[in-house]
C-alpha cells in the first residue's frame, strides 16, 4: 500500500474526505493539485499559528525601531517576545526596541469597560520612555470582540505626538492561519510607511523582501549583495527599520525571498511605484548562485556580472572543503521538511546538493501558489475565509512611479529563465514520489516517519521533541536551534555541519525507555478466583 | 430559593414591572434580592428611592481587591436587597462580559443567602450575546417571565426570547413561567396575548392594565405599592405577585415560526388598527 494511503486510511471518513485533498504523492508529469489555505479540521493537532502571530510575530515584530505594543492580555505579548530569533542591531542612528516587550496587559475590567483608555495610556508612556518615531499597535482576540477602535486611537496619537502610529486589526481568530496576519501587516506597511521617505534614488538598489534575519540570514545575504556592489535600501523586515522602509520605493528592484508572507507588498509596489520584483532563494549554494546571476542580468552591467562571478568563485571556494566532508556523511539520507509557507521549498535544493533527498514536505499555512506556482492564482477559488481578510488595492503614485524595465525587456528576462514576477512553487524542486502534506499535524508526522524511514526531520518547536524521542534527529527551521545563519554560501556550510552533527549523534536512539524493558505496573487478572 | 429572570422587548416596562412585582412579594413577607443586569443600572431605582446604588462593576474597577458585599448590596422597600451589575458606557467594552463577571462576583461574595425566597434578574431587552443569557444558565434562574404587550414588536421579541429559553432549557433547567401583559391599551390585547401565550404552551400570568398611577409613582421614585397602596394598580401588582408565587405551570416554550406568529396577529384583529 502507498504510504500516503496507509496513513490516511486511519482517519474517519469525515476527516479522510478533508485530508485526502491536502495529502498527495508527487507524480512526475501530472499537475499535482493540492488543497491549501483552508480551515483545519477540529481535533487534528495542527502546527499552525494565528493571525496575530503572522502580523506581529512575523512581519511587524522584526522592525527594530518600531515600538510594537500588543493590545491585549499579557500572554500574547509575552509568548511572542524574542521567540523567533529575528536578530537586529541598533546603532547611533537607529534605535532597536527588540529586547522589549510592550503590552497593555488587559484585565477583566478593561474587557468590560473597554481597553481604549489603557491603550492611550500605553502610547503616552511609550512615547515618554522610548521616544520612537513609529509605533505599531497589534490587536489580540478580545480587542476584536469588544470593538476597541484602535485605528481611531492611532490617528489621535499621530496628531498628538507627531509620530507614525500603525494599527493592525490582526486578532488571532481571523482567517484560517497566520497567513491572514501577513496580509494585514503588508497592507499596513504599504499604507503607512513605504513611500513616505524622501531619499534620493541610488544606483543598483534593491529591497530584500521576506527575509526575517532568523539566525542572521539577512545579514549574510546583505553582505553578499554589498560585496558585489548593490545598495540594499531596506530589508523586509529582518533587522529592518521604519527609517529604511520609508524609502523602499526608491529601490530599482524588489527581491522576494519568502513569497508567502510578502508577495502582497511586492505586487502593490509594482502597481504603485513600478518596482519590478524577482523571486530569489538565498538558501542553498546553487540557488544562491542562480539568484545572484539573475540579479546581475536584471541590471545587465558587465562590471556587476564580472563582480558577481568573482564573489561566487571566492565564496564557493571558501566552503568547498567543508561541504565535501558533509556530503560524504550525508549522502543517501532522507529528509522531511515542514515549515511555514516558503521555507520548506527553500531548503530542498540545499539538501539535494548535500546528497539528501526530501521525501516528505509540506507547509503550515501556504496557499496553492506556493506549492504549484503563481500560474494557478487565477484558478484559486476565494472562499469566505479568504474574503474575510482585508485586501487593499493601490493606484499609481504619480510623483514616484517609474517604469524600470519595459514589458518587452521583462519578457526577455523571463524567457531567459529569470523569475520576474514569477514563482514556480515547491513543485519546481520536489522529487517524484515525494509525499506532500499541507497543514501537517502530529499524527501524520509520526506515521510518515515510520512509513518513510526519515533520517532527519526539519520543523519547529511544536513537534521537535516528539520526533527526537522517536529516535529521529530533528532541527528547527523556524529558529535554527540557536544556530545559523543558513543563508548564502557560509550559511550553507553552517547548515551542512548542523545536519551532519544531528544525524551522527543519535543519542535518543541509544536509549530505551524503562517501560519498554520492565513493566511499570503489576497486577493480576481478576474474576477467575 | 426561587430564581426568576424577567425578559422582554426594550422599553416594555421590565424594570417597572419587576420592581412593582417584587414590592408586592415583599408585602407578602418574602425575602427578595433584585439583580439589575442592565448597563444603565436603573433597575432598582424605585425600590431604593433613587439611583443610590454603586454598581458591582464600578466597585470592582475602583476598589480592586477590597470589595465587600455591603458596598454593592443595598436594602430598599420592604428590605428588598438591591444590586446593580452596571457596565460600560454605550459603544465601548463588553456589557455581556460585565454581567458574567458581576454575577460570578455576587456568588463569590455570598450574596445568594440561603434564607432568600426569591432572586429576580432584570435583564436588558434582547439576549444579544452569551452574557445576557448568563442569568438563565445552569444553576441560575429556573423560571422566566416575559413582559409583553399586544403590540406586534413586543410579541416578536417575546417569541425570540422563547427561542433562547428553548435552547437553555435543554442544557440547564430553565422554564417559561408565563407572559406578563403590560397593557398598552391595544384593541383585543388580553385575548391576543392570551392566545400567544397558549401557542407557546404557556399562559398569560396576569394582565396589568395601563394606569397613570405607575408614572406618578415613578416620578416620585417609588413603586406603586409604596406610593399609594390603596389604588387599583397596587392591587393589580399584588395579584401578579401572588399569581407568580402560586404559579405551577413551567414549560419549555414552543416558539412560533414567523408565518404562524403573523397569522396569530391577524386572527386577533391587529389588521384593523
Amino acid at each position: 500500500m502507498d504510504p500516503r494511503d496507509k496513513v490516511l486510511d486511519k482517519y474517519s471518513s469525515k476527516v479522510y474526505k478533508n485530508r485526502k485533498e491536502h495529502v498527495i504523492t508527487i507524480k512526475d508529469g501530472e499537475p499535482n493539485v493540492i488543497t491549501a489555505d483552508t480551515r483545519t479540521v477540529p481535533g487534528i493537532m495542527t502546527n499552525r499559528g494565528c493571525c496575530y502571530a503572522g502580523a506581529k510575530g512575523v512581519v511587524i515584530g522584526p522592525l527594530k525601531d518600531v515600538l510594537t505594543i500588543t493590545h491585549g492580555p499579557i500572554g500574547c505579548g509575552f509568548y511572542s517576545w524574542g521567540t523567533r530569533r529575528n536578530k537586529a542591531k541598533g546603532d547611533e542612528s537607529t534605535k532597536s526596541f527588540l529586547e522589549y516587550c510592550l503590552s497593555t496587559d488587559m484585565q477583566e475590567t478593561d474587557i468590560v469597560f473597554g481597553g481604549e483608555k489603557k491603550l492611550r495610556q500605553a502610547l503616552k508612556e511609550a512615547v515618554e520612555i522610548f521616544d520612537p518615531e513609529c509605533i505599531a499597535i497589534a490587536s489580540t482576540c478580545p480587542v476584536g470582540l469588544i470593538g476597541d477602535d484602535i485605528h481611531a486611537i492611532a490617528s489621535e496619537a499621530e496628531k498628538e505626538y507627531g509620530i507614525t502610529v500603525m494599527a493592525f486589526s490582526c486578532e488571532g481568530y481571523k482567517g484560517v492561519s497566520q497567513s491572514g496576519g501577513h496580509h494585514i501587516a503588508n497592507n499596513g506597511l504599504m499604507k503607512k510607511v513605504i513611500g513616505t521617505g524622501d531619499a534620493s534614488p541610488v544606483k543598483y538598489s534593491v529591497n530584500l523582501l521576506g527575509e526575517y534575519n532568523i539566525g542572521g540570514d539577512g545579514w549574510e545575504v546583505e553582505r553578499l549583495l554589498k560585496r558585489i556592489g548593490y545598495n540594499v535600501i531596506s530589508i523586509m523586515t529582518g533587522d529592518g527599520s521604519y527609517a529604511t522602509l520609508k524609502n523602499a520605493h526608491t529601490a530599482d528592484l524588489n527581491l522576494v525571498q519568502c513569497h508567502r508572507s510578502i508577495n502582497y507588498i511586492a505586487e502593490m509596489m509594482k502597481t504603485k511605484y513600478g518596482t519590478d520584483w524577482m523571486k530569489v532563494n538565498f538558501i542553498g549554494i546553487d540557488t544562491t548562485k542562480k539568484s545572484l546571476r539573475d540579479l546581475a542580468k536584471y541590471f545587465n552591467d558587465p562590471e556587476l556580472i564580472k563582480r558577481t562571478e568573482e564573489v561566487i568563485a571566492e565564496e564557493e571556494a571558501s566552503i568547498a572543503q567543508g561541504i565535501a566532508a558533509c556530503q560524504e556523511k550525508l549522502k543517501g539520507k532522507k529528509a522531511a521538511i515542514y515549515v511555514g509557507g516558503s521555507r520548506s521549498h527553500h531548503y530542498i535544493n540545499l539538501l539535494n546538493s548535500l546528497g539528501v533527498d526530501t521525501v516528505l514536505a509540506g507547509y503550515e499555512f501556504a496557499h496553492r501558489d506556493d506549492y504549484e506556482g503563481r500560474e494557478v492564482i487565477p484558478t484559486i477559488k476565494q472562499d469566505a475565509d479568504s474574503k474575510n481578510i482585508e485586501s487593499i488595492t493601490v493606484a499609481k503614485d504619480e510623483s514616484y512611479y517609474k517604469e524600470r524595465l519595459t514589458e518587452e525587456e521583462l519578457m526577455a528576462l523571463r524567457a531567459d529563465g529569470i523569475p520576474m514576477e514569477e514563482y514556480n512553487g515547491m513543485w519546481e524542486d520536489i522529487m517524484d514520489g515525494a509525499v506532500i502534506t499541507d497543514d501537517y499535524n502530529h499524527f501524520e508526522t509520526e506515521q510518515f516517519i515510520k512509513e518513510l524511514g526519515i533520517d532527519i526531520f526539519f520543523s519547529g518547536i511544536k513537534d521537535k521533541y516528539v520526533i527526537t524521542r522517536m529516535g529521529v534527529p530533528s532541527r528547527q527551521l523556524h529558529s535554527y536551534d540557536y544556530s545559523g545563519p543558513y543563508a548564502g554560501f557560509k550559511g550553507a556550510l553552517n547548515f551542512a555541519n548542523d545536519v551532519t552533527m544531528a544525524t551522527h549523534i543519535p543519542a535518543w536512539n541509544m536509549l530505551t525507555a524503562p517501560w519498554k524493558k520492565t513493566p511499570t505496573l503489576n497486577g493480576s487478572l481478576g474474576g477467575n478466583e | 430559593m426561587r430564581q426568576v429572570a424577567i425578559y422582554g422587548k426594550g422599553g416594555i416596562g421590565k424594570s417597572t414591572t419587576t420592581q412593582n412585582l417584587t414590592a408586592g412579594l415583599g408585602r407578602m413577607g418574602k425575602k427578595i434580592m433584585v439583580v439589575g443586569c442592565d448597563p444603565k443600572a436603573d433597575s432598582t431605582r424605585l425600590l431604593l428611592g433613587g439611583l443610590a446604588q454603586q454598581t458591582v462593576l464600578d466597585t470592582l474597577r475602583e476598589e480592586g481587591e477590597e470589595i465587600e458585599l455591603d458596598q454593592i448590596l443595598k436594602p430598599g422597600y420592604k428590605d428588598i436587597m438591591c444590586v446593580e451589575s452596571g457596565g460600560p458606557e454605550p459603544g465601548v467594552g463588553c456589557a455581556g462580559r460585565g454581567i458574567i463577571t458581576s454575577i460570578s462576583m455576587l456568588e463569590q461574595l455570598g450574596a445568594y443567602e440561603d434564607d432568600l425566597d426569591y432572586v429576580f434578574y432584570d435583564v436588558l431587552g434582547d439576549v444579544v450575546c452569551g452574557g445576557f443569557a448568563m442569568p438563565i444558565r445552569e444553576g441560575k434562574a429556573q423560571e422566566i417571565y416575559i413582559v409583553a404587550s399586544g403590540e406586534m414588536m413586543a410579541l416578536y421579541a417575546a417569541n425570540n426570547i422563547s427561542k433562547g429559553i428553548q435552547k437553555y432549557a435543554k442544557t440547564g433547567g430553565v422554564r417559561l413561567g408565563g407572559i406578563i401583559c403590560n397593557s398598552r391599551n391595544v384593541d383585543g390585547e388580553a385575548e391576543l396575548v392570551e392566545a400567544f401565550a397558549k401557542e407557546l404552551g404557556s399562559q398569560m400570568i396576569h394582565f396589568v392594565p395601563r394606569d397613570n398611577m405607575v408614572q406618578r409613582a415613578e416620578i416620585n421614585k417609588k413603586t406603586v405599592l409604596e406610593f399609594d397602596d390603596t389604588c387599583n394598580q397596587a392591587n393589580e401588582y399584588l395579584t401578579l405577585a401572588s399569581a407568580i408565587d402560586n404559579n405551577e405551570l413551567f414549560v419549555i416554550p414552543s416558539p412560533m415560526k414567523q408565518d404562524r406568529l403573523e397569522e396569530l396577529l391577524m386572527e386577533h384583529g391587529l389588521m384593523d388598527i
